[in-house]
């Protein structure tokens, strides 16, 4: 394995070049923060790093925009224009450290992502480089695509399609008030009702997180949050607006939780307390980090709907397994986070934490849902595709690849169980069509 | 004439393409061809047509996910919808008014494959950022599927994005899942005078950039606004900018309370409540008030809002213009006096010198064969289309040459 760490984009181009006319592969990187292996090295390709890629170029207040290297972290954007009162909205819970490039590649969400859109819904525009040294942009500082879609196409590909340099996002104006309810309920079903309630209501909250009883235990002793500590499930709805609109909306989300059956309900009284809510939430996954010596994060969407009929099986998953479970969910938009708790020095212990994982998310499936929310599939859920998509689906979505990087040589391995070569996926198959239409058919 | 083929089931879809593929025969692909006139003229023996695919499968509002047939009338949808107090917030483009044809016909899935979005875009997303999953029948005659029916996933290719707004050259959409979201219960609509469009720009950046989430923000030169419906609008006697505020009664009165405030220092502002907010949107969305001449070629520029007045005066100076400007300055609808050549060099010059592309939207069939009605790609990217279409539809057999002559 060689590292390269490019500062411009004519090196990329150049580094992509060579490699492509010497058959050698290339794995693009951001900050590795990656969740399902997507930026694992491979032991016979370049890794190219693009750290060096760390400097905002433009913002753009009239036009409501930014322009970044694709290295940047994606909390900078947000930095770099908080003065001016507008913000990036996308904030996966690893934005100190992830790359807007990375980001891009997995279409990343975040805690906002249900009102404000995932990072696809927020980006204009990209630079990028093709496997073959040909440097392109796609979209700008204005709206859809001149053609196909391909800035569409390219986020959330994974690095399989080209490499990003450079991004275009929208920035926001910042509400100018949030509050934050926290909502304890004796059940998870009394929970995930609200949830469905208070969208039911026509109300769609900046963020709408869910934690269960060991989510909430391991976040309150870790960040010392205030969470209640004698409930099942605890709800934390952001409400952001101009002040009359957050006033009335608190109003209607509390009634609709105490007509639920909501035990306890607590409103933000200061940014700092909004905050520290908050902050129980996004440091879920250390705090499990402290009460297991390892854990392992899955990422499955299901239709809300079925909460309380997939953590009723994942609890029976538990015992089975006989390793502990807590869940933190992106509940308006149906997005599970279960953390597997396990001790990979005990033998068997990360072979069963793995089984477990997988079947969590084929009981996604099961139930109407998807393998991967906003993770990626990367390596972890490569060998799981075929629980959602069928041989031809597959065979479609490589010969996408097949169009952008014919002889497979970017992030080989990652996504696709099976890698066809492309001339094999570019055949045309004859089918018994003729037989089966002496005459046209007519409907 | 070609022959219509109406299918009704994802299987006799595939039949059509099978036998088209084996016949040599390339189809033309219709939901119930309302913007059968957008785009190059195709020509092909066959004609499918997909309203025969009808009916809502999967509606559950608070998964704020809908499921239908590709030729599912978008009317049956939006009063489905309106049903449950939800709502497209994308404001399907209606382009009806402009194009002739049959009033609000629209299918499902031509809403998807054209990706025309109207006002609320660039605040809430176009087609394409609704449009959650699908299943198609590609021109290799094989049923495949992408996406899902929950609002947040990232498995796999988002093939979805592709295949919005490729105008049925990749695939022929048999069933489509979007997300919705709840109808806003408030809409309310300022309206600021002035002839100005430099000016009226710098408005509608003034706004966007404002707390007040304005989800319209369009300009009308004064001849467009006298052609509007609502009496307030037509009564400025002049330009007009129009800023909407929607959502829940306490914050559209306070957002619009904001606004006034921002714009203190203009005199005669006018506002427009729910049903005359409502009516002139929807008459800016269809480009309704844009021109009177049935004759008149129509195109739409998506570039940086804040080039918006340099790219009109520079088109002013070369030739007679009618416009509207919406999407905060971002989206330009302008009407040209037909002729042979449609004046595409200078709208395309007009978008390489400002940014963003543009689009023939409306121009006889013979303009239309005769000049780009997309604005060319580069060679690398057009390489990649048709790398794109050769995948998809190795034997040109959908909609060949609706958006590229080779694609
Ligand atoms: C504690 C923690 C919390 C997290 N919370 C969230 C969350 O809330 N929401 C969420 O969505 N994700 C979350 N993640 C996952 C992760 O942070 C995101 O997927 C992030 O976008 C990855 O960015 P990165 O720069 O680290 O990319 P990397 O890990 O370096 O790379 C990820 C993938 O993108 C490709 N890639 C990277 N840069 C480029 C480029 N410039 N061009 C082309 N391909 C590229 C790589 O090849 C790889 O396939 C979390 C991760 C951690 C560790």
């Amino acid at each position: 394995m060689i590292v390269v760490l490019p500062e411009t984009t004519q090196q990329v181009a150049d580094v992509l070049r060579y490699c492509s006319d010497n058959g050698i592969k290339v794995v693009a990187r951001g900050s590795g923060t990656s969740l399902s292996g997507g930026a694992l090295p491979l032991a016979d390709a370049v890794m190219l790093g693009l750290g060096r890629f760390n400097r905002i170029t433009e913002i753009d207040y009239e036009n409501r925009c930014v322009v970044a290297q694709a290295g940047v972290a994606n909390l900078a954007i947000s930095h770099a224009v908080a003065a001016e009162g507008f913000y990036y909205a996308p904030d996966p819970s690893s934005q100190i450290a992830c790359s807007i490039g990375g980001n891009v590649a997995e279409n990343s969400g975040g805690v906002h992502c249900l009102k404000y859109g995932l990072t696809t819904n927020n980006v204009l525009g990209v630079e990028f480089v093709t496997v073959t040294g040909e440097i392109i942009r796609l979209g700008g500082k204005f709206q859809d695509a001149n053609g196909y879609d391909l800035l569409g196409l390219i986020t959330g590909s994974e690095g399989l399609l080209g490499v990003v340099t450079e991004v275009t996002v929208r920035i926001l104006r910042k509400p100018e008030t949030a509050r934050a309810l926290l909502i304890g309920f004796p059940t998870t079903t009394a929970a995930a009702d609200c949830v469905g309630a208070v969208i039911g209501a026509g109300i769609i909250p900046g963020g709408m997180e869910m934690m269960d009883r060991p989510a909430i235990h391991a976040a309150e002793e870790f960040v010392h949050a205030g969470y209640p500590l004698d409930v099942e499930a605890l709800l934390i709805v952001e409400l952001d607006g101009p002040q009359a609109e957050v006033d009335y909306l608190v109003t209607r989300v509390s009634e609709i939780a105490e007509e639920l059956g909501a035990v306890s309900i607590r409103l933000s009284e200061s940014e700092q307390e909004r905050e520290s809510f908050w902050a129980g939430r996004k440091n879920a996954f250390p705090a499990i980090g402290r009460i297991s010596p390892d854990y392992y994060c899955m990422d499955g969407t299901i239709p809300r709907g079925k909460l309380p009929e997939v953590l009723a099986r994942m609890a029976e998953m538990s015992e089975k397994y006989d390793l502990r479970v807590a869940n933190v969910f992106h509940a308006g938009d149906g997005n599970l986070h279960p953390l597997i708790l396990y001790d990979a020095n005990l033998p068997g212990q990360l072979e069963a934490a793995e089984n477990f994982g997988a079947e969590i998310l084929k009981l996604c499936v099961e139930v109407g849902g998807v393998l991967t929310g906003e993770h990626g599939v990367g390596v972890e859920k490569r060998d799981l595709m075929g629980e959602m998509f069928t041989e031809v689906d597959l065979n479609q979505q490589q010969r996408v690849k097949c169009s952008f990087d014919p002889d497979s040589l970017l992030n080989p391995g990652k996504v696709f169980p099976t890698l066809h070569r492309c001339a094999e996926l570019g055949r045309v198959h004859v089918h018994d069509g003729k037989t089966r239409f002496p005459e046209l058919p007519r409907f | 004439m070609s022959d219509t083929l109406s299918p009704t089931t994802t299987d006799e879809v595939l039949d059509t393409v099978r036998a088209a593929i084996a016949d040599e025969a390339p189809l033309q692909v219709l939901g119930r061809g309302t913007k059968a006139a957008l785009g190059r003229p195709v020509a092909a023996p066959r004609t499918i047509q997909l309203s025969g695919l009808s009916g809502i499968a999967y509606y559950e509002p608070r998964e704020l996910v809908l499921t239908a047939a590709a030729g599912t009338p978008l009317a049956e949808i939006e009063a489905a919808l309106q049903a449950e107090g939800q709502h497209l917030p994308f404001e399907p483009c209606n382009l009806d008014r402009l194009l002739g044809g049959e009033p609000d016909a629209g299918t499902l899935g031509g809403a998807i494959s054209a990706n025309l979005s109207g006002p609320r875009r660039f605040y809430a997303g176009g087609a394409r950022d609704h449009f959650l999953g699908f299943e198609a029948v590609s021109g290799r005659g094989e049923i495949f599927k992408s996406g899902g029916r929950v609002i947040k996933n990232v498995t796999g290719f988002d093939l979805s994005k592709l295949i919005a707004g490729s105008f049925g050259t990749l695939g022929i959409m048999t069933e489509v899942s979007l997300k919705v979201l709840p109808a806003p219960e408030t809409t309310r609509t300022l309206l600021l005078p002035g002839d100005d469009l430099a000016a009226a720009c710098q408005y509608l950046s003034a706004a966007l950039k404002s707390p007040h989430a304005v989800n319209g923000a369009a300009h009308l030169p004064a001849a467009a606004a006298g052609r509007s419906t609502v009496g307030y609008v037509a009564g400025m006697r002049s330009g007009v900018t129009a800023l909407r505020v929607e959502g829940h009664r306490p914050s559209v009165e306070a957002r619009l309370a904001g606004l006034r405030t921002l714009f203190q220092d203009i005199d005669q502002t006018e506002e427009l409540h729910s049903h005359n907010s409502a009516k002139l949107w929807r008459e800016i969305g269809k480009g309704t008030l844009l021109t009177q001449n049935p004759e008149s070629q129509v195109w739409r520029l998506s570039l940086p809002p804040t080039n918006a007045a340099s790219a009109i005066g520079a088109l002013s100076e070369q030739m007679d213009i009618e416009f509207s400007a919406d999407w905060g300055g971002g989206l330009l609808w302008i009407a040209i006096p037909a002729q042979a050549d449609a004046a595409q060099a200078a709208m395309f010059k007009a978008t390489e010198q400002y940014g963003g592309h543009a689009t023939l939207i409306r121009a006889d069939e013979t303009v239309r064969a005769a000049v780009p009605v997309f604005q060319p790609l580069s060679p690398p990217l057009m390489d990649i289309t048709g790398r794109l279409k050769g995948n998809f539809d190795p034997h040109r057999i959908l909609n060949p040459g609706k958006m590229y002559k080779d694609v």
